[in-house]
């Protein structure tokens, strides 16, 4: 395996935040390398200087096969073979898989036109080489979250990329996308394509990775054969302190008294590719954590988003005994309901804006009795958050543009919980937050249900419905297939309603 | 819960902060780097001529801009939120109008000005409901409002001009001064002041910039977007209308023709100001500088003795020179 790129003494300098401090990284073909680090250690920001996205400071050099090199941009880094696939995904949603795949290079004929012809047969053989059940000519729009992901793959190929990057691949795509993108990346691996892998999950990097580099604070702390790693010094050498123990002790806080009470629940027209969602019953008890389990496009996230008045709906909601009318997300506010959304770009952050305008954005009310908000008690009680949830950030007054992945989501759980709602949607809580800041969240939200907040749970990771959960709903095919007490819910039994 | 702090976020903190200051630090950039443009115009203007920088010669300016600059807060406004709105030079103008037919029957001063505003606060409505209710996209709603407001005023006048008698004290508004100050100018003043606070302190000023920065996510965050973008329309059409009877009382004629094309000089102002038409960014004091950034060349041109017919074509190219220099330099300050 040859090296390929080499990065020496890497730093990175932004207005408050030393991002990355002489950081070292050597690439080589044929090798998955991944890259582990918490929240905000410089993971994106190391790929981006790579991919000529941002400029190191001076002091540090990028060599590609021995020879130093100044990346200008992602075209000129693509020219010299490196391709990144992004944590979140930047597609033309209303073009084509090939459009998408040939974009800004649409082979040309003769006259000048677009040779269309052309550009969907180098699709389809691009997507053979993938093994991929998709037509060139379907609308993006189209694809699943996973498919999409492939689509940037072969993207990634077409260019002949030496070397191709992807940031949290795994994040949003469900288990059985991801088995089928580790297969990828070992043919990759095979074809003699370097691999550069973040991720926050562990199992991955021993699965996949022939090499790990450590990232903490933006310093490189080792970098080392998988062989000699365990999972265990991993961990020490990612967060150096002790961690509180990640899928603790469960203790059920759940009463008897009937919080949120659900009959009959109906999609409204379901747009096509959507799950069919119908006669949905259940009950949510004052603090209990309820689960929602089931695959990627049963209906999980529709489930909720009507009960928050993002869908139209029919049936019935109760809170707290008395049926309530919601149409609008306000309504559902109001009475009491509040909703961590999956989608932290699109639904969870307004990204111009900072992390205190952001924060006190669902509870602005709280601190402004009459028509003027009070900055200081705003500042104050976006502080205490900060601190507590750890958010990594120079100050309140940072745009969240600027925080990494995993400290945006902090920050969509931080608006609501300060919210104190009764009841408490979180849907897919802790996408892209590291191991460390995974078991504060499951700590933070059993410790809000012993406060009498109900607590719904929708997560992708089975692990971690049944490590927060008290009672697991199953949901297949827009139904209610199953549901389970703590005591019986197994990974294979849930599985098995989710799937069967 | 844990506490943690991570060494590299730690030292750098204070320094940040006592920088970071007040206000989003990137606004601030923005509206010094268009206020640095002005300063430096206005250097270069008075080396060139000495009949700039007079008394007279600066309020003559400054009223002369000062309805632009009025209705830019309004625009500024509706821009933040992601929207736009074409109609102000009509509503101005019918707003001015309905305010003259208001004296031609011999109604009382107050109660025409009160006509005056409420056409406006009508015209904006009417654009709230076709965007927020209909989901009509801006620029075609307040495009048809243009149309129709300025298609009612050839209707009212026959394009003739409207000159009725006016009491003394109307003119005033128009005419008059407060000290050396013109009234229209302590109008806009006044206005500014107002509308940054609103702005930059209230909860509905917050809301704005959420509507335009993620309608969303705002949506999701329980902000009332539909209101809000119809509050702002609203709050354009009534200060388009208090424009209109600033016209009116400067002037004591009703055009047919008045307002026409304003909306571009109002959506430029804001424009230059730093509000990005994609929403969520911008400022009513960036507005009022964009203003006044361009009535100062304009008048600058005009003292120069320069060719009547080359002035447009110089004051736009005079403005596109100065607001890449602010684009450019926000740029290399940032990442
Ligand atoms: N454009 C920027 N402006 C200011 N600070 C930035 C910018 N981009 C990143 N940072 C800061 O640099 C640090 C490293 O961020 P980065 O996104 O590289 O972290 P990460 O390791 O990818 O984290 P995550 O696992 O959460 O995605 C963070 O503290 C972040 O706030
Ligand atoms: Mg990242």
């Amino acid at each position: 395996m040859s090296l390929f790129l080499e990065m020496r003494d890497v730093s990175k300098t932004f207005p408050g935040v030393r991002a990355l401090n002489k950081v070292d990284l050597e690439v080589r073909l044929g090798e998955v390398h991944a890259l582990a680090g918490e929240n905000g250690a410089g993971k994106s920001t190391l790929m981006k200087i790579m991919t000529g996205v941002y400029t190191a400071d001076p002091g540090g050099r990028i060599l590609i096969e021995g020879e130093p090199i100044v990346i200008r941009d992602a075209v000129h880094a693509r020219a010299l073979g490196i391709s990144i696939i992004y944590q979140e995904l930047s597609m033309v949603e209303n073009l084509t898989v090939a459009e998408n795949i040939f974009l800004a290079r649409e082979p040309l004929r003769a006259s000048g036109f677009l040779d269309k012809a052309r550009m969907n047969r180098e699709a389809a053989e691009v997507l053979a080489t993938l093994q991929m059940d998709v037509s060139p000519v379907t609308p993006v729009a189209q694809l699943s979250m996973g498919q999409k992901q492939m689509i940037e793959i072969a993207k990634a190929i077409s260019y002949r990329s030496k070397i191709i990057i992807m940031d949290e691949p795994t994040a949003s795509l469900s288990h059985h996308e991801a088995v089928t993108l580790m297969g990828q990346i070992r043919r990759l691996r095979q074809q003699g394509i370097g691999i550069v892998y973040i991720t926050h999950r562990l199992d991955e990097i021993f699965e996949i990775a022939d090499r790990v580099t450590i990232l903490r604070d933006g310093s490189t702390v080792d970098s080392l054969p998988i062989a000699e790693v365990t999972r265990d010094i991993l961990v020490r050498k990612m967060v150096d302190r002790e961690l509180s123990q990640l899928y603790g002790k469960h203790v059920c806080h759940a009463t008897s008294e009937v919080l949120l009470d659900v009959k009959g629940l109906t999609l409204d027209q379901p747009r096509p590719h959507q799950a069919k969602v119908k006669n949905i019953d259940f009950s949510l008890y004052r603090g209990e954590v309820l689960g929602f389990f089931g695959l990627i496009g049963a209906g999980r996230t529709e489930i909720m988003e009507m009960i928050f008045g993002m869908r139209a709906s029919t049936g019935t909601i109760a809170i707290d005994g008395r049926q309530v009318a919601i149409h609008e997300p306000s309504d559902a506010i109001a009475h009491g309901i509040g909703f961590v959304t999956e989608d932290r770009k699109g639904q969870g952050l307004v990204l111009g804006m900072n992390v205190r305008e952001n924060f006190s954005l669902t509870h602005l009310e709280a601190y402004s009795p009459n028509f003027f908000v009070n900055r200081q008690k705003e500042t104050a009680r976006c502080r205490d958050f900060v601190k507590s949830l750890g958010i990594k950030t120079p100050s309140t007054e940072q745009r969240v543009v600027n925080l990494s992945g995993g400290n945006q989501q902090k920050i969509v759980i931080a608006k609501w919980v300060a919210r104190s709602p009764k009841i408490l949607i979180v849907d897919e809580p802790t996408r892209g937050i590291d191991i460390g800041a995974k078991a504060e969240v499951h700590a933070l939200l059993a410790r809000l249900a012993s406060d009498g907040m109900g607590i719904i749970v929708i997560s992708s990771d089975l692990p971690e419905v049944l490590a927060v959960s008290d009672r697991v709903i199953v949901i297949k095919d827009g139904r209610i297939s199953q549901t389970f007490e703590r005591a019986q819910a197994s990974q294979e039994t849930i599985m098995e309603a989710a799937t069967a | 819960m844990i506490v943690r702090d991570s060494p590299a976020t730690a030292v750098l903190r204070p320094r940040h902060t006592a920088v970071g200051g007040r206000v989003s630090a990137l606004l601030q950039v923005r509206e010094l780097n268009v206020l640095t443009a002005l300063l430096v115009v206005v250097a270069l203007i008075s080396f060139s001529t000495p009949y700039f920088l007079t008394t007279d010669n600066l309020m003559g300016v400054f009223r002369s801009f000062s309805l632009i600059a009025i209705m830019s807060i309004g625009m500024v406004m509706v821009i933040i939120t992601g929207g736009i709105d074409l109609s102000v030079g009509s509503v101005m103008g019918l707003s001015s109008l309905v305010t003259a037919l208001g004296f031609q029957s011999g109604l009382p001063t107050a109660v025409c000005i009160l006509g005056g505003l409420a056409t406006g606060l009508l015209f904006g409505l009417f654009n709230g409901v076709l965007i927020t209710v209909i989901r009509l996209p801006p620029f075609i709603a307040t495009l048809g409002s243009l149309s129709i407001g300025r298609g009612l005023m050839y209707i009212i006048t026959h394009g003739v001009p409207l000159t009725p008698d006016t009491p003394d004290v109307f003119a005033e508004i128009g005419q008059g001064y407060v000290g050396l100050v013109p009234v229209p100018v302590v109008i806009m003043l006044a206005m500014t002041i107002v509308f940054s606070v609103v702005m930059r302190k209230t909860r509905f000023g917050r809301h704005v910039y959420a509507t335009g920065g993620n309608e969303m996510a705002a949506r999701l965050s329980g902000v009332k977007t539909g209101r809000v973008k119809l509050l702002v329309y609203m709050l354009s059409g009534l200060i388009a209308g208090l424009a209109g009877i600033v016209s009116f009382s400067r002037y004591l004629s009703a055009e047919p023709a008045s307002g026409f094309g304003a909306e571009l000089d109002v959506i430029a102002a804001a424009a230059i100001g730093g509000a990005s038409l994609a929403g969520g960014v911008g400022s009513v004091e960036g507005a009022i500088i964009g203003a006044a950034l361009a009535g100062i060349i304009a008048n600058g041109v005009v003292l120069m003795n320069i060719n009547t017919y080359a002035q447009q074509a110089i004051t736009g190219a005079v403005i596109l020179i100065a607001v890449s220099l602010d684009v450019w330099r926000s740029r290399s300050k940032g990442a």
